[in-house]
């Protein structure tokens, strides 16, 4: 079976009841008990106050974990290719697109179009950051956090480079929420690197594999999971909180799932 | 460790061992090749469904005749139909089955660009909500046709693929960038092949968009001419098989050998003025393929024939490149089909080399004199070993793709 080996410098994390990484460990790992609230995201600071005015939801979540992640590893946001992961674009923007292509009135704003794109927020972290780094901008349903997870260890691998991986997904309103039914915003961002160095903090091997993903015994963090295709990854971070070697399994496809050991460094 | 920006490694060559491409010039190989050499264009004065705005589309005739596979009418959509369309042709289906005999379904890989998905199915589902409730109606299938990942989905199923599947969503450069993706993932032994390539169909959301940012023609898109004054969408699905290479390879046997990609961290719909973006990606796939800029012989262009992409590019190429390399855009032809264009563009260079043919500009009148590049208004036939094809998107976000002949 082909593994493939990167490590963890870097983490953020941002949803329902989860503010940081530093504090969303002890809930992962059930010393303090999940509360869920709705998730605040941050006004993007760093973005130009034009860019600023016009970023939506995925667009602070994106910045808020990723710069989290980036900072935690003490690296230049800059220097870092980057893999985005989501199931869709901005859910609220892709509404108020189709209500006004329904209406009379099809003359929509060019902010509201160019923020309809997949990869709208990994352009506003490119001007942000000043990034001018390859980013690979995915999306694969509920394997979204599966899918951007592989094609950024095997970045990290077939390129021998670091990179930030991003997977972030935002609320549907109505009514496409009852179509798709994810509930609120969460994003996790993780620097990974081909190399141990000082600021590794788990190693992480990744393949495919027939096993069932892993579940919280907490039913609401359990709902968390299932509702929103980033949290899909949340088995990988408490895995990282418990501070032992152990092997997860992550939702993927229906045809595979993720096997990930994750080795404390 | 490698500068973060020209971070990929040296690229073993890949076999595209099978190709194909639907668009408004055609359906399949042949029709796409004589098109390109009757210098035809497939683009005219919209009339796709309700949508009133003066400008040119390149809709492929068809596709709403098109049907899915009884067992997978749930991705029932405008762009799993074009998909399906573009599969059929040229025994790339038949391709993948037997490759599928030869490495199993779980060692083949779907890597699929695409912008706007099956959008479509989500404007149509608006226009019916529930008077009362203002519920979308029963039959929308949200996750099988609108969603991002759709199209990879559809075919993954369609063949019953098991390995890793994903859609690459960057705009105009998704269905290039999906040849990266790829690319890594055979490197790392994880998948021996993958079906690569893009589908993008009309929607309303990108005539409507394009629109109001001002930058689609009334008339047909002119690429790098003097009165160009804005681009035509178009649609269409392509799709390459990408193996590794057999030790014993036809001379006319197409590959990839090399891939940039960058960032222009600058604006999210217009490009960086001096090209600075689109010079890095140049850079970086001449770097992977290990050649020089003078063994490039055609530069296929994003060239959308807007003023801003097609000025800036042009001062990218003319910095990698100098104004001597014959180039053109094949926009003018098939319209600008988005997420599909990277992938349609591969093909055309794939025929570049079989061919020898270095397709005109179409509908390109007057080259703007200030854009000095070697740029085709007649076709050339020419036997060309080396070409590149630029994939520029909203976002910033640039790829190329060097492609060459076996021998």
């Amino acid at each position: 079976m082909y593994s493939l080996t990167a490590y963890i410098e870097g983490i953020g994390l941002l949803g329902p009841g989860f503010t940081d990484w530093p504090s969303s460990q002890a809930v992962l790992v059930g010393q303090q008990p999940y509360q869920p609230h709705k998730t605040v995201l941050p006004s993007p600071a760093s973005l130009p106050s034009a860019e600023r005015r016009r970023s939506g939801a995925i667009v602070k979540l994106t910045l808020a974990t990723g710069l989290e992640a980036v900072s935690g590893a003490g690296l230049d946001a800059a220097s870092l290719p980057s893999v985005f992961s989501s199931s869709s674009s901005d859910g609220e923007n892709c509404h108020a697109i189709c209500e006004m292509l329904a209406s009379d009135d099809r003359q929509i704003s060019p902010t509201r179009f160019h923020n309809s794109v997949h990869n709208a927020a990994a352009g506003y972290w490119s001007i942000a950051t000043g990034a001018m780094t390859a980013s690979s901008v995915l999306g694969a349903f509920d394997a979204s956090f599966g899918a951007g997870l592989l094609e950024a260890v095997t970045q990290v691998v077939a390129d021998h480079t670091r990179i930030v991986f991003l997977a972030c997904d935002t609320a549907y309103p109505e009514p496409l929420y009852s179509t798709r039914p994810v509930p609120d915003a969460l994003g996790i961002a993780l620097v990974l690197a081909p190399q141990h160095s000082a600021q590794a903090r788990a190693r992480i091997t990744v393949s495919l594999t027939d096993a069932s993903a892993d579940r919280f015994d907490d039913t609401a963090l359990e709902s968390l999971r299932i509702a929103i295709p980033a949290a899909r990854g949340m088995p990988l971070l408490r895995g990282i909180a418990l501070r032992q070697d152990k092997r997860v399994v992550l939702d993927y496809l229906d045809s595979a799932r993720l096997a990930v050991a994750v080795a404390l460094c | 460790m490698t500068s973060p920006l020209l971070a990929q490694s040296a690229l073993k060559p890949l076999l595209l061992s099978h190709f194909t491409t639907t668009s408004c010039i055609g359906r399949g190989l042949e029709q796409t090749l004589a098109a390109l050499r009757e210098g035809r264009t497939g683009l005219a004065p919209c009339a796709f469904d309700t949508v009133n705005l003066a400008t040119f589309v390149g809709e492929v005739t068809g596709v709403d005749a098109v049907q899915l596979p009884a067992h997978l009418t749930d991705f029932d959509c405008r762009n799993n139909r074009l998909a399906f369309l573009g599969l059929m042709q040229d025994g790339f289906a038949g391709a993948v089955r037997a490759a599928i005999e030869k490495y199993g379904a779980q060692r083949i890989g779907v890597f699929l660009g695409t912008s706007t998905s099956g959008i479509l199915q989500t404007e149509l589902a608006y226009r019916r909500r529930d008077k009362v409730s203002g519920a979308l109606p029963a039959d929308f299938i949200y996750g099988a046709t609108h969603n991002t990942f759709s199209v990879a989905d559809f075919t993954r199923h369609y063949f019953g693929l098991t390995g890793p599947a994903v859609v690459v969503s960057s705009a105009c450069s998704s269905s290039a960038k999906v040849f990266s993706s790829a690319r890594r993932m055979m490197a790392t032994g994880l998948i021996d092949a993958a079906v690569v390539g893009g589908v993008d169909t009309l929607c309303l959301t990108t005539l409507y968009g394009f629109s109001s940012l001002g930058l689609t023609s009334e008339q047909a898109c002119r690429p790098f001419d003097a009165q160009r004054n804005g681009l035509s969408i178009g649609e269409a699905a392509a799709f390459a098989l990408l193996e590794r290479p057999p030790e014993q390879l036809d001379a006319d046997a197409v590959l990839l050998l090399g891939i940039g990609e960058s960032s222009d961290a600058y604006h999210m719909s217009s490009p960086h003025p001096e090209g600075l973006g689109a010079r890095l990606a140049m850079q970086g796939a001449l770097k992977m393929a290990g050649l020089q800029s003078t063994d490039i012989d055609y530069i296929n262009l994003h060239g959308t024939a807007t003023p801003t992409n097609d000025a800036a590019e042009c001062k990218a190429v003319q910095h990698v490149f100098g104004p001597r390399t014959p180039c053109s855009s094949t926009k003018g032809a098939t319209g600008h089909t988005l997420g599909a264009a990277g992938g349609v563009e591969a093909v055309i260079c794939a025929l570049v080399l079989q061919h020898g043919l270095l397709p005109a500009g179409v509908n390109t009148r007057q080259l703007d004199p200030a854009l000095d590049l070697d740029y085709l208004l007649d076709n050339r036939e020419q036997p060309a070993a080396h070409v590149i094809s630029n994939s520029f998107g909203f976002g910033g976000t640039n790829c190329s793709l060097i492609f060459g002949r076996a021998n």
